[in-house]
């Protein structure tokens, strides 16, 4: 009797358990389906390799955007790069430095910080001092997005390698830097494409930080002192907008986005499966 | 001579270049908090910096500004909307660490793993043209019709019924935040030690009793820090909520009615800011928005370090 009870307790638990995931799951695909079938249409060959039409005007395409989104995201991650690598790397291979422990700190404070801010902060360090919107400060924004994770994958990578190989480098003679350089790093390439990769698809579908400081513009263009389209803010501004045909082409934007974010995620999970 | 050069030098140059990108990263942060408290700095010296937090005011031509709309809109927002994720977030996480088969078991977890990339602004599409009409016409529309006729008085609390509004943006950053806080929640669980379970098992107990009286019990410190840092993830979120909130300066008293968040008034007002007063008030706003994000953040790291059993002090 009290061992029946308990059973049916079991039973009951494990249908509300796969419930609650059918709850979580049903809305996501829903959503992500959504994306791909009102996307797909909007895509053609004008999205691609034209600029945006003018206000309610039909045609006109994602060029600027598309080709911004890459300058943009490109750029961050050498900043961000750079410095994450960095980090982590002196974090993990240095770990008497004195450095280290407020370097920690200071990672994790940056990584809870909402993306918005890193914005604020790029208008106010790099847009005002530099008297106008552009591109190059909307990557400054984006690579502070980048370095927490960039430099906490990157310790974590190289902390599993053993400190056997290490060893083994420093009894052949091997100064330090030539170890990380030559034996870590190389031993640890897979994780860290990984985390780079992680760190961009994080950063590149991020609109808040670039609304002020990359700001967009119509235009294709490449210099990075001047404004600059990307697809997550472009996706934001048709969304909004009263026209039905830049609506259309947010659908196919946000549908490029998620396939561009999808392959970069994949990409990192085989770098990391290889290493 | 060559060796000296190429190794003590080597190094001293290697550690060196790694010290000072170290020293940049820390240098940013800092510069960071500096900028946003300078920035607001005109903001906390005119109304007072407690003034400013708990002002209500939020009027750019009477050049009056306080935070306190958007900061209660944050934190009513970003609490219900875990207060929806938690327990579904929770059950995906014990479908896919504790009951489903393998290859299912992949499946969810990859498929979650997915959604949570997907971008902010692609939720708020999303939310824009299919979540608020739906909520509109089937939840607000005969709410509303229907306290119109047996209960008046919860007219004001429900407020406009368009769809745009704090209802539909906590809906969505509930969405938004559940991948986030189930795959945390998942990590947690997989942290219990096999031989916990199998203690148990041995005992007689059945497979729920095992989840509830073992598993929930040692992941708790993970299962609670990763709540938390879903609020910090919600609290922090910008465009989704820019686009559904219906962004309007006045408190946040009615369920569906517009609101604001601090995240969402500076995404909204900072291109088009007019005049010295109210940028300093949107960059006051945004370092109120870094100190709370830094104490949620704490929090979770606190309970974490707290609350865990075994691996997790450290």
């Amino acid at each position: 009797m009290n061992l029946r009870r308990r059973y049916l307790r079991d039973r009951l638990m494990v249908a509300l358990v796969y419930l609650g995931t059918l709850l979580v799951l049903l809305p996501l695909l829903f959503i992500l389906g959504y994306v791909f079938v009102k996307g797909i249409g909007a895509l053609n060959w004008d999205f691609f390799t034209k600029p945006p039409a003018p206000p309610g005007e039909p045609g006109g395409g994602m060029l600027p955007a598309i080709v911004g989104t890459f300058v943009i995201d490109l750029m961050a991650l050498a900043m961000g790069g750079l410095l994450g690598l960095g980090g982590g790397v002196l974090m993990a291979e240095y770990p008497e430095h004195p450095l280290n422990r407020p370097l920690r700190l200071v990672a994790n404070v940056l990584g809870g910080i909402p993306a918005i801010l890193m914005g604020l902060f790029a208008f106010v360090f790099v847009v005002v001092p530099m008297g106008g919107f552009s591109a190059f400060s909307g990557s400054v924004a984006l690579a502070i997005l980048m370095i927490p994770i960039i430099m906490r994958a990157t310790e974590e990578v190289l902390r599993i390698l053993p400190w056997e190989l290490r060893e083994a480098g420093l009894a052949l003679g091997l100064p330090r830097w030539r170890v990380t350089l030559s034996l870590i790093l190389p031993a640890a390439k897979g994780g860290i494409v990984t985390g780079l990769l992680l760190a961009l698809a994080r950063a590149a579908g991020e609109a808040a930080p670039l609304l002020f400081t990359a700001f967009g513009n119509p235009f294709i263009s490449f210099d990075p002192l001047g404004p600059m389209d990307s697809l997550p803010l472009k996706i934001y501004v048709y969304a909004i907008s009263p026209y039905e045909e830049w609506i259309r082409q947010a659908w196919g934007a946000a549908l490029l986005l998620a396939l561009l974010l999808m392959v970069t995620n994949f990409l990192a999970r085989r770098a990391l499966r290889r290493s | 001579m060559r060796d000296k050069i190429y190794g003590q030098l080597g190094d001293r140059v290697f550690t060196a270049g790694l010290v000072l990108l170290g020293l940049a990263v820390m240098l940013i942060a800092g510069l960071m908090a500096w900028e946003l408290g300078a920035g607001g700095w005109e903001a906390f010296r005119s109304f007072g910096f407690w003034g400013f937090v708990r002002g209500s005011a939020w009027n750019a031509v009477a050049e009056q500004f306080g935070a306190w709309p958007f900061l209660l809109g944050t934190l009513i927002t970003s609490a219900a909307a875990l207060a929806l994720a938690f327990l579904p977030a929770l059950a995906a996480a014990i479908a896919v660490a504790e009951y489903a088969p393998r290859w299912l078991a992949e499946a969810v977890a990859y498929l979650i793993d997915l959604l949570a990339a997907l971008p902010s602004v692609v939720y708020g599409l999303w939310g824009i043209f299919v979540l608020v009409p739906l909520v509109r016409d089937h939840l607000e529309q005969p709410l509303f019709l229907w306290s119109a006729e047996h209960a008046p008085a919860l007219m004001g609390v429900l407020g406009p019924p368009t769809g745009i509004g704090m209802l539909s943006a906590v809906l969505v950053l509930a969405l938004m935040i559940v991948p986030y806080a189930s795959s945390l929640a998942r990590d947690a669980i997989r942290l219990v030690p096999r031989a916990q379970r199998e203690a148990m098992y041995a005992l007689g107990a059945t497979r729920w009793e095992v989840v509830r009286r073992v598993v929930l019990p040692y992941a708790r410190g993970g299962i609670f820090a990763g709540v938390i840092l879903a609020l910090a993830r919600a609290i922090g979120e910008t465009m989704a909520v820019t686009m559904l909130i219906g962004n309007s300066g006045q408190l946040p008293y009615s369920v569906f009615g517009p609101a604001a968040t601090m995240a969402s008034v500076i995404a909204n007002e900072f291109a088009e800011a007019e005049g010295g007063l109210q940028l300093s008030s949107l960059l006051a706003v945004g370092f109120l928005l870094m100190l709370l994000s830094l104490a949620v953040n704490l929090v979770a790291d606190f309970i974490l370090r707290r609350m865990s059993v075994g691996e997790g002090r450290k």
